[in-house]
């Protein structure tokens, strides 16, 4: 069975982002950029299943910049086999992801499709789901863990209350939480290995998805910053503020 | 047209989410009525009824919605869609997980997360973890949002909306539920409860944990984790607060252990009032605390049990 994983290139987790001062967006000029967290851990758990023998191929897709390519071949040292990067500059809306991804399922025909639960920019969280969607396919999102059946897959999901399990249908779409597993570093014969691997370019337009951002940003402003109080030398003194001053205890 | 608010519970009681949403329901405008879909749910039906400003509240009863799957949730939804000018969740993991496919099916664009209604189409949602707002606008035609509860307050209780019954969508035969484990708590739930007490890695230990509990049992807290807990097995997923854990803003939030990572301040930092305890007087968690306490968290914590019951607190 094939797998395909969508790897979104974002701003790096460690970096403290910066508003730009018009309120047109956030600071990307000359800022580090790396394979969203979440969608790393999808990478490794497609890895994972070909070692296991239980996928056969295991396809990154990604969509963005030039520079995407750059994420491809980190899913790619890491262990995909190929990559098809959707090339198209400026934002591009989850549901526009999903259309492009789509085209993208019919025309490689996945039996599991494995991604980040939500990236890390536009904290959305709804691409794998309107994929699912699309295709008529089930889902088994926010993953913990995964167990291939035949035909079907039981994936344990993180909820509120705890854990759930659910049984899909396959082809399914899962996207990943933070403990289905611990992404590897990719080792240098890999990386340069990777290099060689096969990128495939295409353009939205070549799967007839217009994806001109249909939700309007007015505006992008920094949240208002909370300032640091007083330190009490005493847990006596602490909680006598508490009581005392704050009134919440 | 109305707007449509689909229904938190758990098919005995109905979560306070629920009223929360209809708040914002009620800014976006339009009559608001409610979707309760469960099994076995007449008593969530009726506490829905009863949230004030409610028109109406319609229920799907039937054994496809028992645990709100969302590939069946999909279908209901759409079946309903048609009335609705917008449709509203809350930001839980149900809404998360069925709301994007009615987005999609719809082939309207999601609003995820709202903190804010500015106008019927225009909404202000946290991005980059919280470390920027954007405001942004709906195209014209239906709207799918998901709410942040925490910033919204509950509507209050005096409706008396009509309850009506709703037939079940076809089954997509897709999926089903398997099984779960749910955390059994007789403390308050992180999200509405009005004090939160969270330990971090700095607690070292599962076992440590129980000294954050015996505090939260005087206080009627509940008890949260830092990422790094949860990571570190000390306690289950469900603890975890933070930006891909919950969001939580309660009156009263204690840190304990915790060194203030960027992803755990943006699931905590409305909370009203922020205490920190701590031993490194560096731990950027300072930097947004109300009161810090710099000492180490296996002397504070008994002694600040001890004190807890000199003042009275059982």
């Amino acid at each position: 069975m094939k797998v395909l994983v969508p790897v979104k290139r974002v701003i790096d987790y460690n970096v403290k982002v910066r508003v730009k001062p018009d309120q047109t967006g956030v600071d990307l000029a000359n800022v580090k950029m790396s394979m969203n967290p979440f969608d790393e851990i999808s990478v490794e758990e497609a890895v994972r299943l070909k070692e296991k023998g239980k996928a056969t191929e295991v396809i990154a897709v990604s969509i963005g910049p030039q520079q995407a390519s750059e994420t491809l071949r980190t899913a790619l040292a890491m262990g995909a086999d190929r990559g098809i990067l959707v090339k198209t500059d400026g934002e591009v809306e989850p549901l526009a992801v999903a259309k492009i991804l789509k085209a993208i399922c019919d025309a490689e025909q996945p039996t599991l499709v494995i991604t980040g639960k939500q990236a890390i920019d536009d904290d959305s969280n709804q691409t794998g789901q309107m994929l699912a969607a699309l295709l008529g396919w089930p889902q088994g999102t926010f993953a913990h863990k995964l167990e291939l059946g035949d035909g079907s897959a039981q994936i344990e999901r993180e909820i509120d209350g705890g854990l759930q399990t659910v049984e899909v249908k396959l082809p399914a779409v899962m996207t990943v939480d933070l403990r289905l597993n611990e992404p590897r570093y990719a080792s240098l014969p890999n990386i340069m290995k990777a290099k060689k691997k096969p990128i495939d370019e295409k353009s939205p337009s070549d799967y007839g998805v217009d994806v001109t951002p249909r939700l309007k940003t007015l505006k992008v402003t920094e949240p208002e910053k909370r300032k640091a109080g007083v330190k009490v030398k005493t847990v006596a003194e602490l909680l006598d503020k508490l009581k005392n001053e704050a009134g919440v205890i | 047209m109305a707007t449509l608010v689909i229904a938190e519970h758990d098919n005995k009681t109905l979560k306070d989410a629920t009223a929360k949403v209809v708040t914002a329901a009620g800014q976006v405008g339009g009559p608001v009525h409610i979707l309760v879909a469960g099994q076995g749910c007449d008593a969530v039906a009726q506490a829905a009824s009863k949230i004030a400003g409610v028109e109406k509240v319609l229920v799907a009863d039937d054994a496809l919605y028992a645990k709100m799957v969302a590939e069946t949730m999909e279908t209901l939804i759409l079946s309903l869609a048609d009335k609705y000018d917008a449709i509203l969740a809350p930001a839980t993991t149900n809404g998360k997980n069925y709301m994007p496919r009615v987005a999609a099916k719809l082939d309207v664009p999601q609003v995820s997360e709202i903190l804010s209604v500015v106008s019927s189409d225009t909404f202000v949602r946290p991005i980059y973890a919280g470390n920027a707002l954007a405001t942004v606008q709906a195209p014209a035609g239906k709207k799918v949002i998901t709410v942040r509860t925490t910033t919204f307050k509950p509507a209050g209780e005096g409706g008396s909306a009509a309850i009506e019954k709703v037939s079940a969508a076809a089954d997509p035969g897709l999926s089903k539920f398997v099984g779960e484990e749910l955390s059994k708590s007789e403390r308050p739930e992180l999200t509405s409860a009005k004090i939160i007490i969270s330990g971090g890695r700095g607690m070292q230990s599962g076992e440590n944990f129980h000294m954050l509990d015996a505090i939260a049992d005087k206080l009627h807290a509940a008890v949260g984790a830092s990422r790094a807990a949860v990571d570190a097995g000390f306690v289950p997923n469900d603890y975890q607060v933070g930006q891909t854990g919950k969001v939580v803003a309660p009156d009263l939030y204690i840190a304990v252990g915790i060194s203030g990572a960027i992803q755990h301040l943006a699931g905590m930092k409305d909370s009203k009032v922020i205490a920190a305890i701590n031993k490194d007087e560096e731990a950027p968690i300072f930097q947004v605390a109300d009161y810090g306490l710099v000492a180490d968290l296996f002397k504070a914590i008994p002694e600040m049990n001890e004190e807890l019951t000199k003042l009275g607190y059982k």
